[in-house]
């Protein structure tokens, strides 16, 4: 069998299996798996407002993924990415919030407060791994507790008691008339091109650039690269700042796009969680990042749709996303029995 | 049955790549059977295939007499053959039996029965003399002594056929002694042995038939009492090999490198250098003879910048370097092959082109304006390939799939390439086979000759003797002595290296050559 053909059905067989044990767990439960599936194609694909919300979904997916992913390539393992997009959003939200300037200045700066944002909290696992030898994992687990009662703590401040920071002013806003319109007003935004503007980037920086090139090579041997004369120690925290930064924007676009305001929040988001997930999906590379985006993205959204058009309560949609998602993740499984039962067609 | 294991006509690819090509290997009962050919020539490969690593495309394999496919390594197993192999594959924290049951534990009523196995650890080990300790952890005995627990795991699960990868890569000339006893004493107890190495003395002093490979053929089978070193380099490399290294004599001039009571510590903080002294000039190449850990390491990392200075200076061309940044030192001049080249000398996981340009990557015109040219990096790095004959599937295939000689040939082209005036070699033919040894020598002499100064690191005496036109001597951290290799011999500094004072050593020789008139 010709490798391109394992490459393409690798992928669907796992979807078709994650499918056909996510029928199953339906049936036991009592529901119609049918229906359930009709129900999620319509909450993903139904019409042009729900694909709009899908995409709109899928926005801060990606830069969760590419924070990962571009941590991952440069030999760390940035947990940190919920906390570094929480802290985002809360900037992106303040600067919304606090200040008028006109639209080209107002949303770049928006923007900007909250990559920086994300790369401060970057900046602080990455210097602390830098300069003594602290695993990043720990760190950015707790950074993200930080973060999470930090901004509370900030919107409570600023709001004066309240739980939310009021909503931003539409010069920073995200919001898009004309995608609104094609999408029969969904709150699909700008941030999708900012999202996929972002996934070049990455591709840029690591492919393309010198500093890309130190990147890397200080992720696989750190004795080889401070050898041929590299910085080891700003390398590493360098990965760290911008692996921040894509994570802060994944908050922007909720902050200036979706909520168009930050909230107090009683738990974590989810998204820079899932993050990890969407770049080993993606196998941490930036176009791979999109479609790991777009799988999680639009199985969280279309989930939504399950419990009102088939009646299936919230619990078994969840157990049937992630047995969909644990299918795809396991490919390599799949590819080995894939490669064996070729082998022995071949043999016989 | 004479043969235990007959290869036959094997052939096995990796896609257009022809690793083995028509190889045919007949190991005798109770022989050891070398398994010659230079780095890369497909022995690993063609052992793999025997131990069902591998699938051959083909060719049969068989063992006393019966034809078998050997799909996995159990299959080897249960066929009774063994690997002991060259990176030992063995848990640092566990004892020596654990490991050696490891895989196939005996257990009673759940559990594992240790002391049931140390037993039969301990019995295998008196009856063929390897003298392990099946109580010992793996991370408190020598490498010589891990090796030995390889040996014993294979015997545990009854290997008759021992296949021995490259085993004295790593292992001190005394431990190379003690496992040529230890296999005499293998096949004294009936087993078979395939010995896969490329260093020829070894050959000639255990094995009693030798296979050769050639860049995948085989090239025939010869026995050991009716062929000599120089034959078997000839079959190996496909042409005739100098042993003794040719050079003229040395011209130095200026000083390139002058180091000045260098002290330097190791990560404990315990000298390992301890006011050093020690000059090489251009057009000489300077070598460092010594036991390994009497601050050779310390003394490189030292002078490259790798490593603290805690006092003394170093200069390069005059140009006080002491204490700078490894590339401040690089582009003063100094190129380094360093001694551990997974460690410091490449990233396995890049591409071996993007390796060749680890030095040079953010220079023009392979980085311009914060971008890179790859197209650069290929162009430059298959002139190197080419030149300093690199044998790879291309500059994209990664480093790591490289065999270890043309890993230090793509590390050695490097280096020479940028043309330093300062080229340190740290161990530069470790593992390597003869005739990858003459070209790397070679290239050292002629950036000699091209008025350039090299500093060699080597625990190997002939090669010290053999490329330096000065040999510096290093004990416990100094410089105990400068000799003219011309006028010294191995005997007096084997006991420089000891520690033995230059008169001390003279007193030694004289009354050694004194009892031997007697």
């Amino acid at each position: 069998m010709s490798n391109r053909l394992v490459n393409i059905l690798v992928p669907v067989i796992s979807v078709i299996l994650g499918l056909i044990v996510g029928a199953i767990v339906m049936l036991v439960s009592g529901y119609d798996p049918v229906a359930g599936y009709a129900a999620l194609w319509n909450g993903i694909f139904g019409d042009v407002y729900t694909i709009g919300e899908t995409i709109r979904q899928i926005t801060p997916y990606i830069l969760a993924g590419l924070a990962v992913a571009f941590a991952f390539r440069t030999g760390l393992f940035n947990i940190g990415v919920e906390g570094q997009l929480i802290v985002g959003w809360f900037a992106a939200a303040y600067v919304g919030v606090a200040f008028d300037f006109p639209k080209y200045i107002h949303l770049p700066l928006a923007l900007i407060a909250a990559a920086g944002a994300g790369a401060l909290w970057g900046f602080i696992p990455g210097l602390l791994k830098a300069r003594f030898k602290v695993h990043e994992v720990i760190v950015t687990i707790m950074m993200n507790y930080i973060a999470l009662h930090t901004t509370n703590a900030l919107i409570k401040t600023f709001s004066d008691g309240g739980d939310n920071t009021g909503p931003i002013n539409p010069s920073a806003s995200l919001r898009s008339e004309f995608l609104e319109n094609m999408t029969d007003f969904s709150r699909l935004h700008y941030g999708i091109l900012i999202a996929l503007a972002m996934v070049f980037v990455m591709w840029l920086i690591l492919e393309k650039t010198t500093r890309g090139f130190e990147l890397k090579a200080v992720g696989l041997n750190h004795n080889a690269s401070e050898y041929s004369g590299m910085n080891v120690n700003k390398n590493i925290i360098l990965a760290m700042v911008i692996s921040g930064a894509f994570a802060g924007l994944g908050g922007a676009m909720e902050a200036l796009g979706t909520f168009e305001y930050a909230s107090v929040k009683g738990g974590f988001t989810g998204i820079g969680f899932d993050g990890i997930a969407v770049a080993l999906l993606g196998a941490n590379t930036p176009l791979g990042v999109i479609f790991g985006a777009a799988l999680f993205g639009s199985l969280k959204y279309g989930a939504l749709n399950m419990p009102n058009e088939a009646g299936i309560p919230t619990e078994i949609v969840s157990i049937v996303i992630a047995i969909i998602i644990f299918f795809v993740a396991s490919g390599y499984v799949i590819r080995l029995f894939v490669e064996r039962f070729s082998k022995k067609k071949e043999a016989k | 049955m004479e043969h235990v294991i007959e290869m036959l006509n094997i052939r096995k690819e990796f896609g257009n790549f022809v690793a083995n090509d028509n190889i045919t290997l007949q190991l005798k009962q109770g022989e050891i059977h070398a398994l010659l050919g230079e780095n890369g020539a497909g022995k690993s490969t063609l052992m793999n295939v025997l131990f069902g690593l591998y699938q051959p495309e083909g060719g049969e394999i068989r063992v006393r007499g019966q034809e078998v496919k050997i799909t996995d390594p159990n299959v080897a197993n249960n066929l009774g053959i063994g690997m002991v192999h060259q990176h030992f594959m063995l848990v640092e924290d566990f004892s020596v039996t654990e490991n050696i049951i490891l895989g196939s534990e005996p257990t009673s009523v759940g559990m594992i029965s240790v002391k049931t196995a140390a037993k039969k650890v301990q019995e295998l080990s008196e009856l063929y003399g390897l003298d392990v300790d099946p109580y010992a952890k793996i991370e408190d005995i020598s490498v010589g002594m891990q090796q030995r627990v390889e040996i014993l795991k294979t015997l545990y699960r009854g290997a008759e056929i021992l296949i021995f990868d490259e085993p004295t890569a790593s292992l001190t000339p005394q431990e190379i002694t003690e496992l040529i006893q230890i296999m005499r004493r293998l096949i004294e107890e009936g087993k078979s042995i395939i010995l896969i190495t490329h260093k020829l003395k070894e050959i000639m002093d255990v094995s009693d038939r030798v296979t050769v490979i050639r860049k995948g053929q085989g090239i025939g089978t010869v026995v050991t009492a009716e062929t000599n070193p120089n034959e078997l380099a000839s079959l190996m490399v496909g042409r005739q090999v100098e042993f003794k290294t040719v050079k003229g004599a040395a011209n130095p001039t200026t000083d390139v490198l002058d180091v000045k009571d260098l002290v330097v510590t190791d990560y404990r903080g315990i000298e390992k250098v301890r006011g050093l002294n020690l000059n090489v000039r251009r057009g000489e190449i300077v070598g460092i003879a010594g036991i390994d850990g009497n601050g050779q390491s310390e003394l490189i990392e030292a002078i490259t910048g790798l490593r603290k200075v805690k006092s003394g200076q170093v200069f390069i061309n005059g140009q006080d370097i002491t204490g700078k940044r490894p590339r401040k030192i690089t582009e003063s001049g100094v190129g380094h092959i360093p001694q551990d080249r997974h460690k410091h000398g490449l990233v396995l996981d890049f591409p071996i082109g993007h390796n060749i340009a680890l030095q040079t990557y953010y220079t023009g015109p392979i980085s311009k304006n914060g971008f890179m040219n790859y197209s650069t990096i290929s162009k430059k790095a298959n002139e190197i390939i080419q030149k300093y004959d690199v044998r790879t599937q291309g500059d994209h295939e990664p480093a790591r799939a490289l065999s270890g000689g043309n890993q230090q040939k793509a590390i050695i082209g490097r280096e020479i390439d940028r043309d330093p005036d300062l080229l340190i070699a740290a161990l530069p033919t470790r593992g390597l086979d003869v005739g990858a040894i003459e070209f790397i020598h070679q290239r050292l002499i002629e950036q000699r000759d091209k008025g350039k100064a090299v500093l060699l690191i080597s625990f190997e005496l002939d090669e010290v003797m053999n490329v330096s036109d000065r040999i510096a001597v290093i004990y416990d951290g100094q410089i105990v002595d400068t000799l003219d290799p011309l006028q010294t011999n191995e005997q007096e500094l084997g006991l420089l290296m000891a520690g033995q004072t230059k008169k001390g050593a003279m007193t030694n020789q004289a009354e050694g050559e004194g009892s031997s008139h007697v």
